[in-house]
């Protein structure tokens, strides 16, 4: 039997300094007596101290097992006061056997599938041809619906030189003379699914090029590569009819992507060149619901089948309005599953806006509160792939892209969050311990 | 919630109008308590006893669908879990995913309180404030108690960040917690095999504690109930983050059916904040390029859906300030005002020679310009044009940032420029070179076009200040 005198107690633990515990006054002498083994002592002690005091005996006591003092072989046995009994009786003997389950979401409507490119079977001159939309869900709900198609990356090559992040720029020195070359190591080096020739040059504020020379790139374009291809013009509302009009011809039956079809434009003369010539559109509109459903509304009213629209809500960079791109997307994929059929088209993103953002390109940041942002031949892709994956996740089915290694990385993650990628068997039951 | 208008919640206020909360009505204050803009504790009335009733019933039907628990004590504690809804524009996401970064007991001593110390001061500034993270996972890799109670105390010493102490023995984990129990840490984790011993540890020392089961939901759901019924309510849920192919897209199955069960189907039992662990990563890629690449990766996806705390192990700069911003424009509120107060503003000490700058009210083109001179120590002005909440290139071409705007936002500041400066010199953004004339004809002032990017801002005042 052991003896701790509650004064003596705390007289030891004010030595060590505990402070809150100057505050407990014990009335009286009280003496807790303990016979090893003995649990019927407990019961005792709660009678003559009280509930509360008993708690505070039991702290006291731990703490004067931690800080050393010989108690611990008489609070080891069931010797334990009610109020820390109690709770330890609480503990189960065997966990409850519970099954989980929940229900899936249910929708009504699913979005269009849309192929891009054709083969000579559909007289076109493609070897491959892209499909996208389809989805009975939002992506990657596949416990819901399994997302019919992945995602496809488009990588974009220009009609001229331009100005590029270094990190991408690295990759693309040797061709930027050349849209055919371009195009070319797009597909062979970098394994596009599919090329954007964009063609800037022809705004009137850069070379003016006329329509009937652009339209030459396009022809280079298509025989350097057999993949189906997006043909971009230079966003001047003026002058982009004219342009795509001239494009859609010369790449008659391949079932380009015509990007793209705005409200700000002559959007009719586009969608009747993309059908005279057989090409899908793009209907792009600028992070708005409503016009993109009236844009679309205009498109079916010129004649447009539904199985040739593909939609741009436009997308913001990370960290450059990226929220509003992706609740726009998000908003408008939940609209078209429940049953908006002016809105379920597969969504196109122009993921290279990434590189817009001074974060992704500049050397260091030019705020000296700001930690290290790192180097930007890492942080660049990254920021590339980040904006791609998180709209990939909104609802995006089609992302044009820049740097090969960012369009390799969100093409590997969203291919595994689809379920085509087999896994490495990794043992995480014990990540705690291991050592990097 | 389970309450969906003001209405609703008004049949429960005092419905007397007092204005004691602040607001003018019990309705008003009704749409504050819905939109979870102020605390229900701030209507003083209802929490007399003739309410006592009323307040506890609504006290249950405000609670936030999925359980909120506090980490960390003081001015860097933080709350996890708290979600109310499955997207965010259904209402807001409201407790950032809480990214954790960690550190091991078999680190050497002085590289231990360096990874504190960077996880602790890492900042970036953004719209207005700093980027910051949340907290730091103390690993046991030695399984020796003795040397995890050393490294959680030097921790500790070192941040005032919250911990998650890790390891699957018992024994290791109460050396933590008699060192950092009042720190109010999380605890890591409970599995199918220590549950009990760990349980007993979280009543001992009153502290949050995480469930594992990896790719087990029945085995997690038996846990959480378990737990439960031996009064231990705030829980954490590690379903697993198995890091590559089927099993990865598997894990975020089961994020995805946790999540639908608690909000969607109320289910409570399981309505408790999801862990991910994207540091598993690092058990499969050898080069640390690849495993922090994909590290991100994995965390942007389940900062969209669903984890509401995660432990991650890259502390690669690029790596942290990308994961950091996502989870800022993630859970940012969209119903947020996204536009500053138009005027002009005085930066530093300015005098009748200190620089001018234009730009718009737009809250993210205000603040990257204002802390790029700000930094810089430059002194000077800044003019900001009401361009209705748009940046400068979008409002360039909208028609929202005119030259009229400008002279109008001029005349209409409180701080006269045409008296505050003597060289009537204007620096405006480069990207509105094409309004340069015209602003000098409206404004009849000098027009000097900066750069591009405001963040060359200093660069070209040395090249170009003061005007010849
Ligand atoms: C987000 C966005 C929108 C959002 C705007 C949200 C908002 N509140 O501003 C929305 C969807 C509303 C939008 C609409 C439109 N947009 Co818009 N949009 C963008 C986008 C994606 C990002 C712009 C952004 O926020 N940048 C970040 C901010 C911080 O940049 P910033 O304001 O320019 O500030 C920087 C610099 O200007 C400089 N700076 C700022 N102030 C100062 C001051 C000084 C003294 C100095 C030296 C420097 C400086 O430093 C800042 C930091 O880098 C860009 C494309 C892109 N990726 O850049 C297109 C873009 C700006 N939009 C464009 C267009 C055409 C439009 C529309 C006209 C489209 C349409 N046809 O309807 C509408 C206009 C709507 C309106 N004005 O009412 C074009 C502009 C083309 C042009 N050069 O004229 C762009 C470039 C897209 C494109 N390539 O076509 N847009
Ligand atoms: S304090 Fe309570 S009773 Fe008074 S107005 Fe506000 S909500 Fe109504």
């Amino acid at each position: 039997m052991t003896t701790i005198n509650f004064q003596d107690l705390i007289k030891i633990l004010e030595k060590y300094e505990i402070a809150e515990l100057e505050n407990v006054v014990i009335d009286g002498d009280v003496e807790i007596e303990m016979l090893e083994g003995g649990g019927g002592d407990a019961a005792a002690l709660q009678l003559a101290i009280g509930q509360g005091a008993a708690q505070i005996g039991m702290n006291l006591m731990q703490l004067a097992q931690m800080l050393g003092y010989p108690v611990g072989a008489l609070m080891q046995p069931v010797g334990v006061p009610p109020a820390v009994g109690a709770a330890e009786a609480e503990i189960l003997e065997k966990l409850l056997d519970e099954k989980f389950s929940v229900e899936h979401e249910k929708y009504t409507t699913a979005v269009e599938e849309v192929t891009i490119g054709a083969t000579k079977a559909d007289g076109g001159t493609r070897e491959t041809t892209v499909t996208i939309g389809g989805e009975r869900a939002l992506p990657f709900f596949n416990y819901a619906a399994p997302m019919p198609n992945p995602i496809a990356i488009t990588l974009d090559c220009f009609d001229m030189p331009i100005g590029l992040a270094k990190a991408v720029k690295v990759h693309y020195e040797d061709v930027m003379e050349s849209p055919g070359e371009w195009a070319k190591k797009n597909v062979e080096k970098f394994g596009a699914d599919m090329v954007t020739i964009h063609l800037i040059s022809t705004d009137p504020l850069i070379k003016d090029t006329p329509p009937k020379e652009a339209a030459k790139v396009v022809e280079e374009v298509l025989q350097a590569v057999k993949v189906p291809i997006v043909i971009g013009g230079s966003g001047n509302p003026d002058k982009d009819p004219a342009v795509l009009e001239a494009a859609a011809e010369v790449a008659e039956g391949e079932r380009c992507l015509i990007a793209s079809a705005n409200l700000n434009m002559d959007y009719e003369r586009i969608a009747k060149a993309a059908m005279d010539h057989g090409h899908v559109i793009l209907s792009w509109t600028q992070l708005d619901i409503n016009n993109q459903k009236t844009l679309n509304r205009y498109l079916f009213k010129a004649g447009v089948n539904r199985k040739d629209i593909v939609i741009d809500p436009t997308t913001a960079a990370l960290g450059y309005g990226i929220d509003y791109a992706f609740t726009n997307i998000e908003r408008m994929r939940l609209m078209a599953l429940k049953g908006d059929t002016d809105l379920n088209f597969p969504i196109s993103c122009g993921i290279t806006n990434a590189w817009g953002a001074r974060e992704a390109w500049m050397k260091e940041s030019p705020l000296k509160e700001d930690s290290d942002w790192g180097p930007r031949e890492y942080r660049g892709p990254l920021f590339e792939i980040i904006t791609g994956l998180t709209l990939g996740v909104a609802g995006g089915d089609l992302f044009m892209m820049m740097h090969p290694g960012a369009a390799a990385t969100v093409k590997e993650i969203t291919r595994t969050l689809r379920g085509d990628v087999e896994a490495k068997p990794v043992p995480i039951d014990d990540w705690v311990t291991l050592e990097v | 919630m389970k309450l969906s208008s003001p209405l609703e919640i008004y049949d429960y206020l005092p419905k007397t109008n007092c204005g004691e909360c602040g607001e003018a009505t019990c309705m008003a204050f009704a749409a504050k308590l819905i939109e979870r803009e102020v605390k229900l504790e701030t209507c003083k009335p209802i929490l007399e006893d003739k309410f006592r009733k009323k307040y506890e019933e609504l006290s249950e039907l405000l609670a936030p669908e999925i359980k909120e628990i506090v980490l960390g004590v003081g001015e860097r504690a933080i709350k996890i879990g708290g979600e109310d809804v499955m997207h965010r524009h259904q209402l807001t996401f409201f407790d950032e995913t809480a990214l954790v970064y960690d550190v091991w007991d078999t680190m050497d001593e002085a590289d231990l309180v360096a990874r504190v110390k960077a996880i602790t001061d890492w900042q970036k500034f953004y719209v207005g404030d700093f980027l910051r993270l949340y907290g730091v996972a103390v690993r046991s890799t030695s399984n020796d108690p003795a040397k995890f109670g050393a490294c959680v105390r030097k921790v500790l010493e070192t941040t005032p960040l919250p911990l998650v102490l890790c390891s699957f023995d018992p024994k290791v984990l109460e050396a933590g917690l008699e060192v950092a129990a009042d720190k109010n840490p999380l605890i890591y984790a409970a599995n199918k095999d220590n549950w009990k011993d760990v349980a007993k540890l979280v009543k001992k020392y009153n502290v949050a504690v995480t469930l594992y089961a990896p790719a087990d939901l029945d085995l997690l759901k038996s846990m959480a109930v378990s737990f439960e019924k031996m009064g231990i309510s705030d829980l954490v849920l590690d379903p697993g983050t198995y890091p590559t192919g089927k099993d990865l897209e598997q894990t975020l199955q089961r994020f995805l059916q946790i999540r639908r069960a608690g909000i969607v189907e109320g289910q409570k039992d399981i309505a408790y904040p999801i862990m991910s662990v994207p540091l598993t990563t690092w058990m499969v890629y050898d080069d640390p390029v690849d495993a922090t690449y994909w590290e991100t990766v994995l965390a942007d996806v389940f900062t969209i859906r669903y984890a509401d705390i995660m432990i991650l192990h890259s502390i690669e700069p690029y790596a942290v300030m990308i994961q950091r911003t996502l989870v800022d424009n993630i859970y940012v509120d969209p119903r947020r005002p996204v536009q500053v107060d138009p005027g002009v503003n005085v930066i530093g000490n300015p005098t009748a020679d200190s620089p001018v700058f234009m730009t718009t009210n737009f809250a993210l083109t205000y603040y990257t310009v204002e802390s790029d001179v700000a930094s810089n120590n430059i002194d000077c002005y800044i003019l900001v044009v009401d361009t209705e909440g748009i940046g400068v290139e979008a409002a360039l071409a909208g028609g929202q940032l005119t030259s009229a705007k400008v002279k109008d936002t001029m005349e209409k500041a409180d701080i006269n420029l045409e008296e505050a400066v003597t060289h009537k010199t204007l620096i405006i953004p480069g990207l509105t070179a094409r309004i340069s004339g015209e602003l000098e004809d409206t404004l009849g002032w000098n027009i000097l076009v900066g750069p591009g990017d405001s963040g060359r801002i200093p660069g070209f005042l040395e090249e170009k200040w003061p005007p010849k």
